[in-house]
């Protein structure tokens, strides 16, 4: 009663100026949004460049980043579980840093979360020269069992082999799952009071309920939410931020939105920690204060500035192993910014200039991910400054705001790389993906993997004839499908209840409401090559060649064949057929919590560790060679430039890919052409027509091979040189080297 | 002489082919090089001149192209039709020469036109006479390539003759088709910077001329002469020095074009 008195006064000061209503009584931030954002439709003219405070900070932070090149990480607390509140505050610099907070007491010190997974702890550690810490061991080895314990439990042999052989890799049975995106927006807008308030509230409603299995998970999932809220509010307490109550400025709003994003990275080690869609949420507030002579623009930008640094220093151990696949050190902070609103009006503010901004202000770099929410219809001066910004920089990605809003609203962010979700309302269990090339190879050899000889599927029989028969082949695959996706979803289900049980998010889902919309995100692999595939079997003639065992181990080609990414239906309909007929086969299994299935079209950068662990294929590709990326024409086999590849792509259903499908684009500069001063309405053209023809998602490299042979050789010279590989940037330099030639080997469009 | 024995030869290929087949090279997509925003370029074969520098000398004879007919072409550049348009962009006839093939080109001009698209013509001008109004009235832009304003270079450089492109590019600009000059500098054929002055004083004096492309040359066309089984002439001829590029640049600015 008091309390809530308190919280209402203290929200009055808070709120003032604000209009609307709805958004007072009940948590929704996205009618807040709505009633108080206002389009900005200039141009780039307002931005101001770094401070020198922002420099200063900066430089103490990119200082560090050569040692820890080095050694792989800079420094561990080896004995401390991370939790909310487990570590000391920390500070770049004290004096000068404008929004506080990290991970540890001191910048880029990471910590364990043993709650995924001892081994990928001790491992890490080991990686890198640390000694587990005993009592660590004993405690997690001994007394408190690990969300990967759980899932080993639980597997049947069917997975483990499934798993081992690489048919399905990247599942998070050992490490965080990610991809859950906390509306860390409602710290900044209630303060944590009002957000503990409104979950006691959810949990009453199911007092009256009979206690089933899933009302008591429920009940005990909401009192621990209520739980990390109350350690939030801890946490930022120590660092002297009282957000119990709704932040009252533009500085307490961007303070306050990072401490309940940090208190996430605190307790969580997931794949893809996402931030969301922020940007237009606090030009709300930046906008009050500029207004009322508070800020001027260069604090509004410092202010941005100083969060986006905080962003880019978000760390995870992880063994080296988890790096090599992910490439370089990647946490996925996607930001999703721009898009259009339910209403027509653009949600493009100052504030999604100002995020890009930093791109300038603090030189290029992989995190955050900033993602771009597509359309047409965005006002132009912003589209303009996107695309050159994607033109000096590498870093942007950009995904169709009107593909997406009719499913997910105006109010959707994407989580991880193209993972659409409608903030605080749905989640995600990420399910990696499956390797559909193999699967094809299966279907050959009858279920025997062809780079070792043993059954992994049921047995059934293997093509025998000297050429491949489109039709004797496209049934086998068909069966081969039924049975991966089987072994899939089941899998799938005693991960992610598992992972509920033995390290659930905590704070991340308080930050959703109850009940909220689970998506099972499934995932294929390989879909350019297993496409070609089926083309050249179609198309031309493929003679099997096969060894002693009769295992098919070699494709011989006869002819040509039409390869996807030419805009040639007869290749595209294949890929687009089995993106539809694979998402049919996973929704035939029940999901854990009754997950709405989806899958995307994704490999982040996976696509050459499947390579290497898929032999031969039919479409001439040899063994070991690495797959395309995401949904992408396998490497030099698009040929007619960038409009035909992209619109193969487009051809893939979004509706049968809801997770997501993605398109990395490699153009030279002088590839979108002659007259540089020309080039950003050139890639605003390609980027409209791409979306307008139902593409979803284009990663934007401007960059020319030469460029990267010289960054390969001469690292030293290239420390900021950042690219977009598969959904999220990395630091080239950072790339394995295998992965390095990789990306050289990508097409690049050009021109002659 | 050399003009001659050129133009018979463009005769004796063009010779009683009727205008809805053509022979093409290859299609592709491009995006602010042959003309604004990203384009549907169709390369048709045969080209009357036999340029050094060359990067296609596998659209030099029209009989190793395919025969494709205009319905053919507009059927593939439909599939882009919606693309092009919102992309800000449209359909470039380049090769080869395509006034070499001046009635299936003007066919294509005229369908592209009909859907909507921008059209542009890339010539070298050598054929300028056999463009007809009707063709130069479908087409939105032409790409003039005026490869030496320096008569004996140019013979040198092409085997051709340069005042068919002079005539051409007045002819242009009596009838307003907007055209763009595209100007590929050689070290040591093109870069002679009287002759220069001399072709930007002549472009000074055509309205219809809204800019000049200074081309740095390139080797990218180098292996398929190996392909080919042909010498690249200028194998050992160094690309621009950015600089040189400038300063060609500035001549064309200095005398009132936009040169870029």
């Amino acid at each position: 009663m008091t309390a809530t008195a308190a919280i209402g006064s203290r929200a009055a000061e808070a709120w003032r100026g604000f209009a609307g209503g709805r958004w007072r009584e009940h948590v929704d931030v996205r009618d807040f949004i709505q009633a108080n954002y206002i389009p900005y439709t200039g141009d780039a003219a307002f931005l101001t460049g770094p401070t020198d405070r922002t420099r200063t900070v900066w430089e103490k932070v990119r200082a560090l980043f050569p040692e820890e090149r080095r050694r792989g990480v800079l420094d561990v607390d080896t004995a401390t579980p991370s939790t909310i509140t487990s570590h000391a505050p920390g500070y770049i610099d004290r004096e000068r840093e404008l929004i506080v907070g990290l991970q540890t007491d001191a910048p880029l010190k990471r910590a364990i979360m043993p709650n995924g997974g001892l081994r990928m702890v001790e491992n890490s550690l080991r990686a890198y020269g640390y000694e587990a810490d005993p009592f660590v061991t004993k405690v997690f080895g001994t007394y408190r069992k690990t969300h990967n314990d759980g899932v080993f439990d639980a597997y049947t042999p069917a997975m483990r082999a499934a798993r081992r052989v690489g048919i399905i890799t990247g599942l998070p049975d050992a490490y965080g799952r990610g991809r859950i995106i906390g509306d860390y927006r409602r710290v900044a807008l209630y303060g944590t009071d009002r957000l503990i308030d409104a979950k006691r509230a959810e949990r009453a409603l199911l007092d009256a309920e009979p206690s089933t299995e899933h009302v008591i998970r429920d009940r005990e999932e909401l009192a621990e939410q209520i739980r990390a809220l109350g350690e939030l509010t801890r946490m930022a307490a120590a660092y002297g931020c009282d957000v119990s109550r709704p932040a009252a400025t533009a500085h307490e709003a961007v303070q306050w939105l990072y401490l309940g994003y940090l208190a996430a990275v605190k307790e969580q080690n997931g794949a893809a920690m996402s931030l969301g869609r922020t940007s237009t949420f606090l030009d709300v507030y930046l906008r009050r204060d500029l207004d009322d002579g508070v800020i001027d623009e260069s604090r509004a930008q410092e202010l941005v500035d100083d969060f986006v640094i905080k962003l880019r220093i978000v760390r995870f151990l992880r063994t080296p192993e988890y790096d090599a696949l992910f490439s370089g050190d990647p946490t996925w902070v996607t930001e999703s910014i721009g898009g259009i609103g339910e209403d027509g009006r653009p949600l493009v503010t100052r504030t999604s200039f100002r995020f890009l901004q930093t791109l300038y202000n603090l030189g290029p770099a992989p995190e955050p991910n900033l993602t771009v929410l597509w359309s047409p219809r965005l006002p132009a001066a912003f589209k303009e400054f996107c695309a050159r910004v994607s033109i000096d920089t590498s870093a942007v990605q950009y995904e169709s705001d009107e593909l997406t809003r009719p499913y997910t609203g105006d109010d959707t962010a994407i989580a991880c790389c193209v993972s659409a979700m409608a903030v605080g309302r749905q989640m995600q269990f990420f399910g990696a993906r499956v390797n559909l090339a193999k699967a094809l190879l299966y279907a050959v050899n009858g279920g025997r993997d062809e780079m070792t000889g043993e059954q992994i599927t049921p047995a059934m029989p293997a093509l025998t004839g000297e050429y491949l028969d489109y039709e004797e082949l496209a049934a086998a695959y068909d069966q081969v499908l039924e049975w991966l996706a089987a072994t899939y979803v089941n899998a799938l289900d005693v991960i992610h209840y598992m992972h509920d049980k033995y390290a659930y998010e905590r704070i991340e889902m308080a930050l959703h409401d109850h009940p909220v919309h689970r998506f099972m995100a499934c995932g294929i692999a390989g879909l350019s090559v297993a496409a070609d595939s089926l083309s050249a079997v179609k198309h031309a003639r493929v003679k099997v060649i096969r060894d002693t065992t009769g295992l098919a181990v070699d494709y011989r080609t006869e002819g040509d064949y039409p390869a996807y990414g030419n805009n040639d239906d007869r290749a595209d309909a294949l890929a687009a057929g089995l993106v539809e007929s694979f998402m049919a086969k996973v929704r035939k299994h029940p999901t854990y919590r009754d997950a709405e299935h989806t899958q995307s079209v994704l490999t982040i950068t996976s696509n050459v560790v499947y390579g290497r662990h898929t032999g031969n294929t039919p479409d001439g590709r040899r063994s070991g060679q690495p797959f395309a990326p995401g949904a992408n024409p396998m490497n030099g086999r698009d040929r007619h430039g960038v409009a035909a590849s992209a619109l193969s792509v487009a051809k893939l259903p979004y509706e049968q890919a809801r997770d997501g499908i993605s398109l990395t684009t490699t153009i030279t500069p002088e590839g979108l052409g002659h007259v540089p001063g020309e080039r950003p309405a050139n890639l605003v053209g390609i980027l409209d027509a791409y979306m307008a023809s139902g593409g979803f998602h284009m990663n934007v490299n401007v960059l020319d091979r030469a460029t990267l042979e010289d960054a390969m050789e001469n690292p030293e010279r290239y420390p900021e040189l950042t690219i977009r590989v598969s959904g999220y940037a990395v630091n080239f330099v950072r790339l394995t080297r295998e992965q390095q030639l990789d990306v050289i080997s990508r097409t690049f469009h050009g021109s002659l | 002489m050399k003009e001659t024995r050129a133009a018979q030869a463009a005769a004796h290929e063009t010779a009683a082919r009727p205008a809805a087949v053509g022979r093409i090279h290859s299609w592709d997509l491009s995006t602010g090089v042959d003309g604004p925003g990203t384009r549907f370029v169709l390369f048709v074969s045969g080209c009357p001149l036999r340029c050094l520098y060359c990067a296609n000398p596998d659209t030099w004879h029209m009989r190793d192209g395919r025969p494709a007919t205009v319905d053919e072409v507009m059927a593939r550049i439909d599939k882009y039709r919606n693309f092009l348009s919102t992309a800000g962009g449209g359909v470039t006839v380049t090769g080869g020469e395509p006034l070499l093939q001046p009635a299936f080109t003007a066919a294509v001009l005229r369908r592209c036109k009909e859907a909507g698209l921008h059209t542009a013509l890339d010539t070298s001008g050598f054929l300028g006479a056999r463009a007809t109004d009707s063709l130069l009235a479908d087409t939105d832009l032409v790409l003039l390539d005026v490869k030496s304003f320096d008569l004996a270079t140019y013979r040198r450089l092409t085997g051709g003759e340069l005042a068919p492109t002079l005539n051409f590019a007045t002819r242009l600009n009596r009838l307003g088709v907007r055209t763009w000059i595209r100007y590929v500098l050689v070290p040591g054929w093109t870069d002679d910077l009287r002759a220069i002055d001399g072709l930007a004083r002549f472009l000074s004096g055509l309205g219809a001329v809204d800019r000049v492309d200074v081309l740095p040359f390139h080797k990218l066309g180098a292996a398929k002469y190996e392909a080919l089984g042909l010498p690249f002439p200028l194998r050992d001829t160094p690309a621009p020095a950015p600089e040189l590029v400038q300063q060609v640049r500035e001549q064309f600015l200095a005398r009132g074009l936009s040169a870029y």
